[in-house]
């Protein structure tokens, strides 16, 4: 069972990415951000960053295709002015990274088994407690859902997800959906 | 050319203003922008001085729909901003250019909560196509030709730029940009004018092979300058043409193949041949809930062709199955290429004239109709735009506000001719009909403007007529008072079993003769249907100052036919009388 079944914001078999090239200009990102709600398009995550270019940025968002069809939201997004190029990228196709940190409930009995399922995962013991442990994981979204659903069984205290970032798989399949033109 | 010239930031948005062929900005001062104001005394350009900025919003939309050109508002900061939203998300809703100026607090004081605060971008983001906070001086010139060229080009909007006290107040040095800087400047922005041609290909064959097939006009049409080359289509093909409330005008009224306006309250003949057509030939329309009813019940048998310059309306709503995106002009000039080219190659058009006289036997049974005025009795709202409508100068320009009196104007007019029809057609906005019929006058000094407003409409913006008398900018008024939200009256008396809830504007306040009157207008009351033609003899022989007619109409009166909202345009109420003859529509 994956941990998104009963997430607010839709199954994640309904998540698409799309990778946004905007400028990087004051208020894009509330440009991009009021235009999914009003529209009532659900965002499942969202992460921005300044590319290589200092003067574009890119935001990734995971979209849930089940608030509305895909076509309109990038039709919808590329209207904005800011927003240069939109890249669809469907996850099959797709290299995509999380980084996740959970403070864990322990005590003298399961703090071994927390820090041996940390070591399965490759992740990282980042602070010990008295009562509570602090691991970090990154890797691909599943894995982190993995990891996240046996923590559950100990308990977890806090937890904080980065939401995704994704760039096309460098093969023949990953060829970028690019938007061109503009919307007027 | 001279060397470096030192401008303050507000001389330099007047001159970029002025550079950008503005003519006349419709305002009013205040705190943030004051420094604007005063290099503005110096300007050619002409300032309408507004009594409430939501008046200078409309009357810049007025503007911008009778000439093409954006229409441009200035206004101070905080509740001014405000005051504008309206008018920027009516001028989004129906793709109307305009540029908005608002000023702002200094940068300095900006997220403070300073007097005249707020977060005027943040608050219009939604209800404009673009917005920008200008931080420096500098930035000015280019932030003003972003403006106009983003308001003006691909589908047309609202832009608004906002800008700093401290920013007008700060010297630069003065520089205009080139066009390849403004476009470089927005990489992002690139419209689609050209259409493709294998589309336009895929629809020229498709509309010689239909047998039943509607062209329906939106308001892209006028956008798009396409009126004469639409209507050479047409009349190449012999196809009826339907115009929505947005469109009206762009096809005359008085020619043989036009079916008038469909939807809600659209006539029996356009609303069931788009009902029972095979082919929806869909040229800047977006199909708008109020055109197309229940969705999933609308045009069932359709195939559509949809032209359209803003790539997100293609399959919105309906699934189009020749999208053609791109200017609305451009594209039908080449679909009428490619149709000659189809003929003159032997391809024939499919005969049409079993659908042509079908759709005529639907005219000749259902006309827009009315029961007359009876002398002696109450007044019919239809009969007064009649004798309004018949004694109109030529050219003349009606504008109107939203509700019964829109609905009876886009019914009972002839619209011959593009860009004389006026009105707020997406947000339904009350209050439109006076600040809009005044800024249409001062795009076009020369032609007769009638606004035809509600009462309840009136209300709500009449001030600006003060606005018409001290600039000198005359304009017709006619009141349809029927003493009552007359929409909202027909709805519950529909709908809600004559339960009549907070509509009634009754009790013979306002005294809209005195109130026109005190406003600089001379004021002519109307109570019975022999008192109409002179009234409005009167009014057309005034011409030195603005004219309010207050007819007073029967309070009973309902806009048909009519589709009930979220049903399908099947079930089309028609006119009473009309009803025994619905057999004929199938």
């Amino acid at each position: 069972m994956s941990l998104n079944t009963n997430n607010p914001y839709g199954d994640s078999r309904n998540h698409h990415i799309l990778s946004v090239l905007v400028q990087n200009r004051p208020g894009v990102l509330a440009r991009v951000s009021s235009l999914f709600a009003r529209r009532g398009y659900n965002i499942f995550s969202l992460t921005v960053a300044p590319t290589e270019d200092a003067d574009y940025s890119r935001i990734t968002i995971v979209v849930d295709l089940a608030s509305a069809p895909l076509e309109q939201m990038v039709k919808q997004l590329f209207k904005l002015i800011d927003v240069v190029r939109i890249t669809e990228i469907d996850p099959r196709r797709s290299v995509e990274r999380e980084l996740m940190i959970a403070t864990v409930s322990v005590d003298a009995t399961t703090r071994g088994s927390i820090v041996e399922l940390a070591n399965i995962f490759e992740g990282k013991i980042l602070a010990v407690g008295t009562d509570a442990i602090t691991v970090s994981l990154d890797g691909a979204p599943s894995k982190l859902d993995d990891f996240e659903e046996l923590l559950h069984t100990y308990g977890i205290v806090e937890s904080q997800r980065t939401g995704r970032v994704a760039l096309p798989k460098l093969d023949r399949e990953a060829r970028p959906r690019v938007a061109k033109g503009k919307a007027s | 050319m001279s060397g470096k010239e030192i401008l303050t930031g507000a001389e330099a948005l007047i001159r970029s203003l002025e550079k950008e062929s503005v003519d006349v900005i419709f305002g009013l001062p205040g705190g943030c922008i004051l420094p604007a104001y005063d290099p503005l005394l110096g300007s050619s350009m002409r300032h309408i001085l507004v009594r409430h900025e939501q008046g200078a919003g409309h009357m810049a939309e007025g503007y911008a729909h009778v000439t093409g050109r954006p229409g441009v508002a200035m206004v101070t900061s905080g509740p001014a901003a405000t005051n504008m939203v309206t008018p920027l998300c009516d001028a989004y809703m129906d793709s109307i250019p305009m540029v908005c100026i608002t000023g702002q607090v200094s940068t300095g004081a900006i997220g403070t909560d300073a007097f005249q605060e707020c977060d005027t971008v943040g608050i219009t983001r939604s209800v404009t196509k673009h917005n920008e906070l200008v931080m420096r001086a500098e930035d000015i010139p280019l932030a003003i030709r972003q403006a106009f060229h983003i308001a003006t080009t691909g589908r047309p909007g609202p832009v608004l730029v906002d800008l700093p006290k401290d920013i007008l107040q700060n010297n630069m040095t003065w520089h205009w940009p080139s066009d390849d800087d403004v476009v470089d400047s927005l990489p992002g922005y690139r419209p689609t004018t050209k259409g493709h041609p294998k589309m336009i290909k895929e629809a020229a064959k498709l509309i010689l092979s239909s047998h039943q097939p509607v062209l329906y006009l939106g308001g892209g049409v006028l956008k798009a300058r396409a009126a004469e080359i639409v209507r050479e289509l047409a009349e190449l093909t012999n196809i009826p043409v339907v115009t929505t409330l947005m469109a009206r005008g762009a096809f005359p009224d008085n020619h043989p193949l036009c079916l008038g306006m469909p939807g809600m309250h659209g006539n029996a003949t356009a609303i069931t041949a788009m009902q029972k057509a095979d082919l929806l030939i869909t040229l800047g329309a977006r199909f708008d809930d109020r055109v197309t009813g229940k969705v999933s019940t609308f045009a069932p048998d359709a195939k559509i062709i949809h032209v359209d310059i803003d790539p997100a309306e293609q399959g919105k709503v309906r699934k189009p199955d020749v999208p053609i995106v791109g200017d609305c002009r451009l594209v039908v000039e080449e679909i009428v290429r490619a149709i000659r080219e189809l003929m003159s190659g032997g391809t024939a058009q499919v005969d049409i004239t079993p659908w042509r006289s079908k759709v005529s036997g639907w005219q000749e049974q259902f006309p827009l109709e009315y029961e007359q005025s009876v002398l002696g009795e109450a007044l019919k709202p239809q009969y007064c735009l009649e004798k309004i409508r018949d004694a109109a100068p030529e050219g003349t320009i009606v504008v109107s506000g939203v509700g019964q009196h829109q609905m009876w104007t886009s019914q009972f007019w002839n619209f011959n001719e593009p860009y004389t029809w006026v009105n707020s057609g997406g947000l339904g906005t009350m209050g439109f009909s006076v600040p809009a019929a005044i800024g249409a006058k001062v795009g076009q000094p020369d032609r007769t403007v009638w606004a035809i407003d509600g009462d309840g409409c009136f209300q709500m913006t009449a001030q600006e007529l003060i606005t018409a008398s001290t600039e000198n900018i005359p304009i017709k008024v006619g009141i349809l008072n029927n003493g009552y939200l007359g929409m909202v009256r027909q709805w519950q008396e529909m709908f809600y079993g004559n339960r009549y809830s907070e509509v009634d504007l009754r009790g013979g306040i306002p005294d809209f003769v005195k109130w026109a009157e005190s406003m600089g207008c001379i004021g002519i009351r109307v109570d019975s249907p022999e008192e109409v033609e002179s009234a409005i003899d009167k009014a057309n022989s005034i011409n030195d100052r603005s004219v309010v007619v207050d007819f007073r109409v029967a309070e009973e009166e309902k806009v048909f036919p009519m589709v009930a909202a979220g049903c399908s345009n099947d079930d089309v109420m028609l006119q009473p009388s009309q009803e025994s003859r619905r057999e004929f529509l199938r």
